[in-house]
């Protein structure tokens, strides 16, 4: 699966202004990004959903423009937000949609994996966010994907319920299950990702697995302990040495050591905040 | 997994389409909104005009009653396919079930059949229902001919597949779901007005005759009038016979300008989503 230099405007709003990246077979691949960045876009480019304007797009070896029944049926979609299917009950929505596909797994195992067991015969229109949105992840997997696209599927879930969540992501990779989501919570594409991309403003800013990010393991790190009763810091690329020299130094334990790298958080709170610099750049 | 393998295993239009006729009445008859608009509402249309003005003839031996159930049948039609598909589609584009069933192997064939078995279904019962509260209060004759019945059953067909195709072409006027029955319910009364259901057709002004001949809805209730009404009263009608072969003849252009505008008109997407 691939995107070239995608570009997509709506009006006068540059929705994609070049975004490229390839995803392996087998391979979970995270969008993050803020709000408005163009996650959902490049995403339903990649569905079938809506037209680019220009460049390069493929998912198993066909363009989405132009995919067929065979193709379709290969792919498991969960959207954005979806409201539809309020009057029928969770078991009956499954099943429906097991009828689709050549090769369907069951449905009650399904919906037993995304946790609803206990609300198969409820309407859907009375689950709650949380509830629908495992639905509508039960149906993205029903038709035993080969390709599974999640729009930010843990939006609104609880702590534990995106943990529940994670984990029955994490079986889906070991299944060989190709997963293409997006997200705006970072420690939802470290968790999952083996690759990240972060974008804004319809580009690619950086594109890389989360530990090697923005040349994360690169960067230097902060060595602090305590000596003669004041805090004493150092800044270096080679943590682990210094440490080893700290303790032989010392003799046995560091008094209150620490060490500490830029968190992957900090290096994309830092993107953004470099991308938006240059947009002031831009429009001033 | 190679593609031919898949494809030949994809389940077909017809099994998909079968699965669409089963959720779709499903949700149809457990959505209050269509239950009101489909059964309840035609029903106390007939018993207010049955009970207010079912007693005076429209002509020696025959009710407003038999009158009136003769153009209500014919509104069943556009209720039942034209009225209900211009409301229900603009939701379902709207609350994304158009865009799942986009995103799904299923053939659009499969959809449409689903959508059509329901208006047929529900036009079925919406019959049913009105003759017999007619015949329980109303003293409603049934039709007594097998030309009548013939005639009832190619009225009906030409009728349901005329509205059903303009239905889907007219769903795409509403801008958004819930203002949908704002638009299309004015228009379905206008129709029943001038075409000769709330009134006798002769009694009404010339123009708005004219006006009414343009569409359907008279032709139908000219039709059902044939179906429910004894052969004597077609002496009452404007060119005083049924004029079976014109009702036909424009039911049947009607379903070609059905099939023109739906093939035109008809989205899966809400206009600027993709
Ligand atoms: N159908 C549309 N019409 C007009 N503008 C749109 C449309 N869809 C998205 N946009 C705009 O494009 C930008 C990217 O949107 P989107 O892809 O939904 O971002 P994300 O999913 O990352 O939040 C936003 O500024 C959004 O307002
Ligand atoms: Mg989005």
């Amino acid at each position: 699966m691939s995107v070239r230099d995608v570009r997509k405007s709506y009006g006068d709003l540059h929705a994609l202004d070049g975004a490229t990246f390839s995803i392996e077979m087998g391979e979970c691949f995270a969008l993050l990004g803020p709000n408005g960045a163009g996650k959902t876009t490049i995403t339903e480019i990649l569905e079938g959903y809506r037209r680019r304007d220009s460049g390069e797009a493929q998912v198993l070896g066909i363009d989405p423009a132009r995919g067929d029944r065979v193709w379709r049926s290969q792919l498991g979609i969960v959207l954005q937000t979806d409201r539809d299917l309020g009057d029928l009950t969770v078991a009956e929505a499954v099943r429906h949609f097991a009828g689709y596909y050549p090769d369907p797994r069951d449905p009650d195992d399904v919906i037993d994996s995304v946790g609803l067991t206990s609300k198969r015969r409820s309407r859907n229109e009375k689950l709650s966010g949380g509830q629908r949105r495992r639905l509508d992840v039960a149906l993205g997997l029903i038709g035993r994907p080969r390709v599974l696209f999640l729009d930010e599927p843990t939006t609104g879930f609880d702590p534990e319920a995106r943990r529940e969540f994670w984990t029955l992501i994490d079986g889906l990779k070991a299944e060989g299950t190709t997963i293409l989501l997006t997200t705006h919570y970072l420690e939802e594409a470290q968790h999952l990702a083996d690759r990240v991309a972060v974008i804004s403003r319809g580009r690619v800013l950086a594109c890389d697995t989360p530990d090697r990010l923005g040349g994360r393991e690169r960067s230097s790190a902060r060595v602090s302990w305590i000596e003669d009763g004041v805090r004493v810091e150092t800044q270096t690329m080679s943590p682990t040495t210094v440490v080893l020299e700290l303790a032989q130094r010392l003799g046995g334990d560091v008094p209150g050591l620490e060490v500490h790298r830029e968190t992957l958080e900090d290096i994309y709170l830092s993107m953004l905040d470099d991308d938006r610099d240059e947009e002031a750049g831009e429009s001033a | 997994m190679s593609v031919s393998a898949a494809s030949s295993r994809l389940p077909g239009t017809v099994a998909i389409g079968r699965r669409r006729v089963s959720v779709e009445l499903k949700q149809f008859f457990r959505d209050r909104n269509s239950a009101v608009f489909n059964f309840a509402f035609p029903m106390v249309l007939l018993v207010i005009f049955g009970s207010v003005f079912g007693g005076q003839e429209v002509a020696p031996g025959i009710s407003f009653a038999q009158y009136f159930v003769a153009g209500m049948i014919a509104s069943g039609v556009l209720y039942t396919s034209f009225q209900n598909l211009a409301i229900a589609i603009p939701l379902e584009r709207e609350d994304g079930t158009l865009k799942r069933l986009q995103g799904t192997p299923m053939p659009k064939a499969s959809y449409f059949i689903g959508k059509a078995a329901t208006v047929f279904v529900t036009y079925g019962a919406q019959v049913v229902i009105l003759v017999a509260v007619g015949v329980a209060f109303y003293d409603i004759r049934l039709p007594s001919t097998a030309l009548q019945w013939f005639t009832f059953l190619w009225a009906s067909v030409l009728g349901l597949i005329a509205c059903t195709l303009c239905g889907l072409a007219f769903s795409v006027v509403p801008k958004t779901g819930r203002g949908a029955s704002a638009v299309v319910t004015p228009i379905v009364l206008v129709l029943q007005f001038t075409s000769g259901v709330f009134f006798v057709f002769t009694q009404l002004p010339q123009w708005m005759q004219v006006f009414s001949s343009l569409f359907p809805l008279k032709w139908l209730a000219q039709a059902m009038r044939s179906v429910f009404l004894p052969d004597s009263a077609a002496a009452g009608e404007v060119s005083g016979s049924w004029e079976l072969g014109l009702c036909a003849g424009m039911l049947a252009l009607w379903c070609v300008i059905g099939l023109v505008l739906a093939l035109v008109f008809f989205r899966w997407t809400k206009q600027g989503t993709t």
